[in-house]
């Protein structure tokens, strides 16, 4: 049930992009056509669970035990940063057609914050393993969730005739809000649940 | 190289945020007020000069191919050393900018200026290129966080002058980030033509 919470939590109410504004550099960059962003929002999942897990393990077992929890910034973004180089090699070995597929946008998710801010996230909020792994894996679906219906919008926006001074990032981040406000919607949602299953 | 030039191209013709549109997550989640706007901006720009001089001072040492990690890591060094002033003392900023604090490593304006500008420039020019960028990334979180605060809680710098009844919580909240950018981005491309 409490994974389930996480869930929902973290793709309806909690939007990391919508309502914590992590990730907003893809979510405006690669959200033009359904496609890429369906292929950026694999990678995202794929390197933010990978990149969750890990960074939850070194701090743990490496940071806390030897008291250098002062270094959590420079060792989460190097473990991130390796972790999708190594990824990107593999992949090219293992799978090269998914490694096709997201080629470009694996070197791009170094500089994603959504990914450096969930590792650190689950860390402040100090979750047991398995509930960061989920915490990630639903973050990455919300994350993919919104860029794929903004991906929508934004095709539909090509069509319409829009005012000149509007045109280009304007348009799209009036929209945005418009979505984010949507998504407000849900806030209470998981307050709601938390009493349905005899949480609190 | 002209100095003062450098720093005017950072707040106009380079504007981080109105013309760049880079480092978006901190401008929409840190400017719920002009004071919150303006302390991110500050932190960011104190970064950005640090990495900016002590990057153009290792350039010629720095190979090629590595070049982008050894800017990760000075970066999240001078993020580090932030960090930790702000915690000792500043801790009410601490507590307002919360997580977006060990973020401003993955800031793209900042990986941004390292490769496009410090890697290939004096430590001087550097200096004056991160003081540009800096203050045009402070001015417009500032000038984004006074237009939310204005229209979400009535008061500029925790000045209120709008009766609470009037206040349209909305721009506070996530969307206002969202719509109030987009407008602000408006009016600068009717200003540039």
């Amino acid at each position: 049930m409490e994974y389930l919470l996480i869930f929902i939590s973290a793709i309806f109410v909690n939007n990391i992009v919508l309502a914590q504004f992590l990730g907003i550099c893809p979510f405006l960059g690669v959200s033009k056509k359904i496609n890429t962003s369906l292929g950026m929002s694999a990678a995202v999942a794929f390197v933010m669970v990978l990149a969750t897990l890990v960074t939850w393990l070194v701090q743990i077992y490496v940071l806390n035990v030897f008291h250098l929890e002062y270094l959590q910034t420079i060792v989460f973004i190097l473990v991130i940063a390796s972790l999708v180089q190594m990824v990107e090699i593999i992949l090219k070995k293992v799978s090269p057609a998914l490694y096709q597929a997201l080629g470009i946008f694996l070197p791009l998710i170094t500089t994603n914050c959504a990914v450096l801010g969930v590792a650190i996230l689950v860390i402040q909020k100090e979750m047991d393993l398995g509930q960061s792994v989920m915490y990630a894996l639903s973050t990455a679906i919300g994350f993919g969730l919104a860029l794929t219906v903004f991906a929508g919008i934004r095709e539909q926006l090509e069509l319409t005739n829009i005012p000149k001074g509007m045109r280009g990032m304007a348009i799209v981040l009036v929209s945005a809000g418009l979505l984010s406000l949507a998504f407000m919607g849900f806030s209470g949602v998981d307050g709601g649940l938390r009493k349905v299953f005899g949480l609190d | 190289m002209n100095y003062l030039n450098i720093i005017k191209n950072g707040i106009v013709k380079d504007n981080p945020t109105f013309v760049l549109m880079l480092g978006m997550c901190p401008t929409l989640a840190t400017t719920t007020s002009a004071q919150n706007g303006l302390s991110m901006g500050l932190a960011t720009m104190a970064v950005l000069i640090c990495t900016n001089v002590v990057i153009s001072c290792m350039k010629s040492i720095t190979p090629d191919k590595v070049r982008i990690p050894v800017f990760i890591v000075v970066i999240a060094a001078f993020v580090t050393i932030l960090q930790m002033i702000i915690k000792a003392y500043l801790p009410d900023v601490d507590k307002s900018l919360g997580l977006f604090i060990p973020l401003i490593v993955v800031n793209c304006i900042i990986l941004g200026r390292a490769e496009a500008f410090a890697a290939k420039n004096t430590p001087v020019a550097s200096l004056f290129d991160g003081v540009g960028i800096g203050l045009g990334f402070t001015m417009a979180l500032t000038l984004l966080g006074i237009v939310r605060e204005v229209l979400g809680s009535g008061s500029i710098f925790g000045f209120a002058f709008v009766p609470e009844d009037y206040n349209i919580l909305l721009f506070v909240l996530a969307p206002g980030a969202f719509i109030t950018l987009g407008y602000l981005i408006a009016i600068v491309n009717k200003l540039k033509k």
